[in-house]
C-alpha cells in the first residue's frame, strides 16, 4: 500500500501505474477475444463457454472486480496526469505544429474516452441486457434446456448495422489506443533499448490491428450473413 | 529578401502579451535567424521604438542560451539551435510566427526571454557526482568500456536550451532529466549517489510544474543536442527501481 | 607611481616552488572558513570551480554570472580539448615538457613559476574531471584516450568528442550545483558586476544590476574573485559570446587594479570568413581539420575562378611552402599571419577577398570520404548550416578571427591583483600564457585555477583579515553605488539618433584594421587619434531607449560599448608602446628578413602592467620583469 501510495505521488509513478493497469486490461481484451471468437465455432460452443464463466461466479466476480479496479485506476491516473500536463502549460502557442508526433498518441484522449463510452454502452447491451429487450429471453432450446444463448443474442445484437458500426468504430480506436499504448508501456518502464524503440511501434501496430481484425470479424461475419 | 514577421511582445511578467507585426525587409540569405531580429531591432531602434528582447550568447550552437518557438516548433527549421537557423532556409515573403518557449515553469521576462532557472534547481537537487576536489585517484584507475563512455557523452552533450519543454504537448522536462539521469548511470562515478539522485531530480521535476511524458516524442525531434528519447526510459526504469528500493 | 608590482614568486628551485608555497600559505580554521565571505564574479571554467571548491571548503560564497544560467558561460563552446601531462602514451610526456611548451609557445613572454605550477596541477585537473563523471573519450580497453592537438608533438590532449569545454564547464557547474544545493554558495545569474568596491584599498564588494529588474544593489565580502573571461569582443567580430565583455576587468582597472598585456591577442587561423555586414560573430572550426587539408590560395592574384578549375600548377600551398617541417600545422599565430599576407596581395578567395582554401580533396581521395566524415562529419555538417557549401565537394574558406586574449589584469603568485583582496581567475587574468596560448591550455589554467590554486592561495590574504568585513552600509559602498546609477543615468539621458551596437561594429573594425594580426606605430597612432572621437560622438549620440527597472538590453550594450571605448584605446597605447613582434603580438616594424616575428627580449622581456589615471590622463606603463632561470630564450622556428 505505501509502495502504491508512493507511486502515486510522483509522476512517473502514476505513468507506472496507467501502464500497469494498461496492461492488465490488454490482457482481458486479449482474453475476452479469444472467447469470443468461439462464436465461429458454433453455438454449442459459445454458449458452453459462458456457461462455465457461470458456473464459476466466485473467479468470475473477483476477476470483474480486479478489472474494474484497474479500470478505474487506468482512468483516474490518467485524468490526474492530462490535468498536471494542460496545467504545465498555461499559455498555449498561437501557431502550434507537430513534428513526429504520432496519430495514436494525439488522439490518446479521444480514443480512451470513446472506448469508455462503447465499454458502458457494451456492459448494457450484452451483459445487462437492458437495451434490447429481446435479449431477456433469448434462452437456448433443446440440450442445454434454460441455459441463456449467447450465441443467438450476439447475431441478433450485430444485425443492426448502426450497432455494428458503432461496435467496430470503437474497437477500431481501441486498437488505435493499444498501439500507442503497448509500445509506451515499454518506454514506461523503461525497458525500451535503441534497437527495441525500432521495432516497438511496429509491434504495437501489429498486436493492435490483429486485436482489431479479431473484434471486427464477428460484426462483419453477422452482416454478411455468415453467422446467423 | 521580405518576411512577414508576428512577434510575441511582453513587457513583463505582470503584463499581457500580444503578437505584434513586423515587417523584415532586404535580409540576406547569408544572414543567422537571430542576425535577421538583429537587423529588425536596428530598425525599430531608428524609429524611436524599443527594440524585441531575445536570448542568446555564444551563438554557435553550444551554450543553449537561445530559445524561440519559430512557426510553432522550438528552434524552428534549424538542425541543432536558432543561432544556427539561417534564413536561407526560409522563403522571400513568407510569413514567421515567432514566439517564446512557453511553459508554466519558464515564467516569461519580456517579449521572448524566459527564465529556465527551473533547469538549474533540477540539477541542484542531484545533478551531480560527491566529489571532493583532491581526493580523486588516478583517472585510469577505473577502467570505463568505450560503449559506456560513448553512451554517457551522448546523454551528457544535452544543451540545457528547454526546447524538448517547449516542443513538448504537455510541457515535460524528462527528456532534460533523463539526459543527466542516463549520463551519470552510465558511469561508474555516478553509481553511488544514482537512486539519491534520480529521486531528488524527479521530485523536484514535479515540484517545478513540469508535466510528463506522453511518448508524443517530440522533444527528441527538436532536441538540438539529438538526445534520443531512450534516456527517458532510463529515467523510468531508475526511478521505479529506486522507489521501490528506497520503499521495501 | 604608488604601484608595486611584486609577483610574490617563492625561492626555491623551480619544481619545488609551488609545493614549498602551499606549505608556506596560510591556513584558515575550519570553524573560521564559516566566517568568510567569498564573492565570486563569473561562472565559467574558473569561476565555477573556484566557488564549488571554495564552498567546499566551507567558505561563504556569492556567486554571479550575467546569463540566465552558471551553464551557459563561454568556457562552453571550447572545442579541442585540455592538456595534461599524463604521459599516459608512454611518448615522452612530462610536467616539465609542458611546462616547457607553453613557455615556448607563449614566446617568453611568461612567468616560469606559474607555467610551471599549470603543468603541475594539470594531472590532478584530470582526476578530478573523472571523478565529477566528465565523458572523456576513451579507448576500448577503457583507458582515458589523447590525441596530440595544436602542434604538439606528444599525445597529451584529453577530450569529449569535440565538446570538451562543455563537458569540462558541466563538470564544474554540476560541482557548483553541489554546493547550492548545500547552501554554501548563493548563485545569482542574470546579474551584471559593474563595479568593484575598495574599502581602505582593499576589494570588500562590488555593486550589481539585476538584468530583470533594474535594481542596483551592493553585496559586501571578504574578497573578490573575479573570472569573467576575456576581451575579445573588442573587435565587435570574434569567436567570443555575444555577451562577453570586458567590463568587470576593466571597472576594476578604473578602481585601480593594473591591467596587465592588453595587447596580447590570439588570433585562431581557421574560422568561417565574414559573409556580410550583418554578420554578429565568428564561428570557429577546430583547429584538428588542419591535420587533414591543405592550405592554399591562387598563385595569382584576383584569380576568380571556381576552386575545382585552378589546377595545381596554380595554387599555392603557402604554409607548406613557407614551414615545410610543420607545413599545414604550423602554430596559431603563423598560419593567420600568413593567411593575412595572401590575403593582403590581393589573392585571398571569397567575398571581399578574405579567405583561403582549407581543402580536403586529397584527404579524401587517400582515405575515402567516409572517414572524413567520420572524422569531422559535424563540422562540415555545420560549415554547410552556415555558408550554404558542400565541403565534401569543394574546399572550404577559412580565415583567422579573434579568438582569446592572453593579456588581463595582472596577479602575482597567489592570483591576486595588486588591489589586495582583489583575484583573477582564468582568462581575465594574465598570467600564464604569455604572448600566445597554444591549443587546449585555456581550459587547462582555468581549472587549474579554481580547482588547485586558489583554494591555497586564497588564506594568504583572508587570514589576517578576520572580522574587517564591512557591511554595505560603508560609505564606500554608497559612493561606488551612487556612480554606477549616475553612469546609468548618464546613458539613458543620451537620447541619441545611432545605435549602440553601430558604435561597437565601428570599433571593432578600427582594431581589427589597426591593432589586429599585425600594427605598427602608423596604424596604431591612427587608431589612438580616432577612438577619442568615436567615444565622443557615442556620448552624445547613442540611442539608448527604455528605463532602467526592466530587461533593457541596449542599456546593457551600452555600459559594455563604453567600457571597450576605453579599453581599445589602452589596447593600442599597449602594443604602441612594446615594440617588439612576440606572439600575438606582431609589429610590422619588427621582423625578421624571412618575415617572421622578432622578440626583443634585450628590452621587453617583461610583463606591462598599465595603471589608471583617471579620465582624459593617460595612464601608466609599469614592468615587471621576467627572469628566465630555467629555460633558455631561443626564437621561435617552426620551419
Amino acid at each position: 500500500m505505501n509502495l502504491l501510495l508512493k507511486f502515486w505521488s510522483s509522476s512517473i509513478g502514476k505513468k507506472w501505474l496507467v501502464a500497469l493497469t494498461g496492461l492488465a486490461l490488454l490482457g482481458f481484451v486479449v482474453a475476452h477475444l479469444v472467447g469470443n471468437l468461439q462464436m465461429f465455432a458454433g453455438a454449442s460452443k459459445i454458449n458452453a463457454y459462458a456457461e462455465f464463466l457461470h458456473q464459476n461466479e466466485k473467479p468470475l466476480w473477483i476477476a470483474r472486480i480486479g478489472l474494474i479496479a484497474c479500470f478505474v485506476l487506468h482512468i483516474v491516473a490518467t485524468l490526474t496526469l492530462v490535468k498536471m500536463n494542460r496545467a504545465a502549460r498555461p499559455q498555449s502557442y498561437a501557431l502550434n505544429r507537430h513534428v513526429q508526433a504520432k496519430i495514436s498518441t494525439r488522439t490518446m484522449a479521444f480514443s480512451g474516452l470513446t472506448v469508455l463510452s462503447f465499454v458502458v454502452f457494451h456492459l448494457l447491451h450484452y451483459t445487462l441486457r437492458v437495451t434490447d429487450p429481446r435479449f431477456r429471453t433469448v434462452e437456448e432450446k433443446g440440450e442445454l434446456q434454460n441455459v441463456f444463448d449467447v450465441y443467438h443474442m450476439v447475431v441478433l445484437g450485430f444485425q443492426n448495422p448502426l450497432i455494428s458500426a458503432f461496435y467496430i468504430f470503437s474497437v477500431g480506436l481501441l486498437a488505435l489506443h493499444l498501439s500507442h499504448g503497448v509500445s509506451s508501456v515499454f518506454q514506461t518502464f523503461g525497458l525500451e533499448s535503441k534497437r527495441s524503440a525500432q521495432w516497438m511501434p511496429t509491434a504495437g501496430k501489429i498486436l493492435s490491428a490483429l486485436i482489431f481484425a479479431g473484434y471486427a470479424s464477428i460484426p462483419t461475419a453477422v452482416l454478411m450473413g455468415v453467422l446467423k | 529578401m521580405n518576411l512577414h514577421l508576428k512577434v510575441w511582445r511582453q513587457r513583463n511578467s505582470e503584463t499581457k502579451g500580444r503578437l505584434v507585426d513586423y515587417e523584415a525587409r532586404n535580409i540576406p540569405e547569408d544572414c543567422s535567424f537571430l542576425e535577421m531580429l538583429d537587423l529588425v531591432n536596428q530598425d525599430l531602434l531608428s524609429r524611436g521604438d524599443e527594440p524585441i528582447a531575445f536570448d542568446h550568447d555564444c551563438r554557435e550552437g553550444i551554450c543553449g542560451m537561445c530559445s524561440l518557438t519559430i512557426n510553432g516548433v522550438p528552434h524552428g527549421p534549424s538542425e541543432t539551435t536558432t543561432c544556427q537557423l539561417y534564413m536561407r532556409k526560409f522563403k522571400d515573403g513568407e510569413t514567421i510566427y515567432i514566439e517564446p518557449f512557453r511553459a508554466g515553469a519558464f515564467p516569461l521576462l519580456r517579449d521572448l526571454a524566459v527564465n529556465r532557472s527551473a533547469f538549474d534547481r533540477i540539477q541542484q537537487a542531484g545533478g551531480f557526482v560527491s566529489a571532493h576536489v583532491g581526493a580523486a585517484q588516478d583517472g585510469n584507475a577505473i577502467l570505463v568500456p568505450k560503449t559506456d563512455a560513448d553512451r554517457a557523452m551522448e546523454a551528457a552533450a544535452c544543451i540545457g536550451c528547454g526546447a524538448c519543454v517547449a516542443a513538448c504537448p504537455n510541457a515535460s522536462a524528462m527528456l532534460f532529466v533523463g539526459a543527466k539521469v542516463t549520463h551519470l548511470a552510465s558511469l561508474p562515478q555516478g553509481q553511488p549517489e544514482r537512486e539519491r539522485r534520480v529521486l531528488a531530480m524527479v521530485k523536484r521535476m514535479d515540484e517545478e510544474g513540469f508535466g510528463n511524458c506522453s511518448n508524443y516524442l517530440e522533444c527528441e525531434a527538436v532536441c538540438p543536442a539529438e538526445i534520443p528519447a531512450t534516456v527517458i526510459g532510463q529515467l523510468n526504469r531508475d526511478y521505479s527501481v529506486a522507489l521501490v528500493k528506497d520503499t521495501l | 607611481m604608488s604601484l608595486k608590482l611584486d609577483s610574490k614568486i617563492p625561492s626555491g628551485p623551480l619544481e619545488q616552488k609551488w609545493e614549498r608555497h602551499k606549505f608556506e600559505s596560510k591556513l584558515i580554521n575550519p570553524a573560521n572558513k564559516r566566517k568568510f565571505e567569498v564573492i565570486v564574479v563569473g561562472t565559467g571554467l574558473a569561476g565555477a570551480s573556484a566557488a564549488a571548491t571554495l564552498g567546499e571548503l566551507g567558505y561563504k560564497v556569492t556567486a554571479f554570472c550575467f546569463q540566465d544560467s552558471p551553464r551557459r558561460a563561454h568556457s562552453i563552446a571550447a572545442q579541442g580539448g585540455i592538456n595534461a601531462a599524463k604521459n599516459y602514451q608512454n611518448d615522452g610526456d612530462s610536467v616539465h615538457r609542458l611546462f616547457y611548451d607553453t613557455i615556448k609557445g607563449g614566446d617568453f613572454r611568461a612567468r616560469e613559476a606559474n607555467v610551471h605550477r599549470l603543468a603541475e596541477v594539470s594531472v590532478s585537473i584530470i582526476d578530478h574531471c573523472v571523478a565529477l563523471g566528465v565523458p572523456f573519450a576513451r579507448e576500448y580497453g577503457g583507458l582515458l584516450d589523447n590525441r596530440s592537438f595544436g602542434g604538439a608533438q606528444v599525445s597529451r590532449t584529453f577530450y569529449a568528442r569535440g565538446q570538451t569545454g562543455q563537458q569540462l564547464l558541466l563538470g564544474a557547474y554540476s560541482a557548483l550545483n553541489r554546493q547550492i544545493a548545500a547552501g554554501s554558495v548563493q548563485m545569482h545569474s542574470r546579474m551584471e558586476m559593474l563595479d568593484v568596491v575598495l574599502v581602505d584599498g582593499h576589494a570588500k564588494g562590488i555593486v550589481t544590476r539585476n538584468l530583470v529588474t533594474g535594481e542596483i544593489k551592493s553585496w559586501a565580502a571578504d574578497c573578490v574573485i573575479m573570472a569573467t573571461g576575456g576581451y575579445g569582443n573588442v573587435f565587435y567580430l570574434s569567436t567570443n559570446a555575444k555577451g562577453s565583455n570586458v567590463t568587470a576587468t576593466f571597472r576594476a582597472y578604473r578602481r585601480g587594479a593594473a591591467f596587465a598585456n592588453p595587447c596580447y591577442t590570439q588570433i585562431h587561423p581557421t574560422c568561417i570568413p565574414v559573409a556580410g555586414d550583418h554578420q554578429s560573430k565568428l564561428t570557429l572550426m577546430s583547429e584538428s581539420l588542419r591535420n587533414d587539408a591543405r592550405v592554399w590560395v591562387p598563385k595569382n592574384k584576383g584569380d576568380s575562378r571556381p576552386p575545382s578549375q585552378i589546377p595545381d600548377s596554380e595554387r599555392d600551398y603557402y604554409l607548406e611552402r613557407k614551414y615545410p617541417s610543420f607545413g599545414n600545422l604550423a602554430p596559431r599565430d603563423i598560419s593567420s599571419r600568413s593567411a593575412k599576407e595572401v590575403c593582403d596581395e590581393g589573392r585571398g578567395v571569397g567575398p571581399g577577398g578574405l579567405g583561403v582554401y582549407l581543402d580536403f580533396a586529397d584527404s579524401i581521395k587517400r582515405l575515402g570520404e567516409l572517414k572524413i566524415r567520420e572524422r569531422y562529419g559535424n563540422l562540415f555538417d555545420m560549415y554547410h548550416q552556415i555558408t550554404g557549401e558542400n565541403a565534401y565537394q569543394m574546399p572550404m574558406r577559412i580565415f583567422p578571427a579573434v579568438h582569446y586574449t592572453m593579456g588581463g589584469l595582472w596577479v602575482d603568485y597567489n592570483l591576486m591583483s595588486n588591489i589586495p583582496g582583489l583575484f583573477v581567475l582564468g582568462e581575465a587574468n594574465f598570467s600564464d600564457h604569455g604572448a600566445n596560448r597554444l591549443g587546449a591550455s585555456a581550459l587547462m589554467q582555468g581549472l587549474a585555477d579554481g580547482y588547485f590554486v586558489i583554494p591555497y592561495t586564497i588564506g594568504n590574504y583572508l587570514a589576517p583579515e578576520n572580522g574587517k568585513r564591512p557591511t554595505t552600509d560603508h560609505p564606500a559602498f554608497k559612493q561606488t553605488e551612487a556612480d554606477v546609477r549616475a553612469q546609468i543615468n548618464r546613458f539613458l539621458a543620451i537620447k541619441g539618433k545611432r545605435s549602440v551596437e553601430s558604435f561597437h561594429r565601428e570599433l571593432g573594425l578600427l582594431m581589427w584594421d589597426h591593432c589586429g594580426m599585425a600594427r605598427s606605430e602608423k596604424s596604431l597612432t591612427r587608431a589612438l587619434n580616432r577612438i577619442p572621437a568615436l567615444r565622443q560622438e557615442f556620448w552624445e549620440n547613442a540611442n539608448i531607449p527604455g528605463d532602467n527597472e526592466s530587461l533593457n538590453v541596449s542599456l546593457e550594450q551600452a555600459g559594455r560599448v563604453a567600457d571597450f571605448l576605453d579599453f581599445g584605446e589602452l589596447m593600442c597605447l599597449d602594443a604602441l608602446k612594446r615594440n617588439e613582434s612576440c606572439g600575438g603580438h606582431f609589429r610590422e616594424e619588427y621582423q625578421t628578413p624571412e618575415g617572421e616575428a622578432q622578440r626583443d627580449d634585450e628590452h621587453f622581456a617583461h610583463v606591462a602592467a598599465w595603471e589608471y589615471q583617471g579620465e582624459n590622463t593617460a595612464p601608466v606603463r609599469h614592468v615587471e620583469p621576467l627572469i628566465y632561470e630555467n629555460v633558455k630564450l631561443a626564437t621561435r622556428s617552426y620551419k
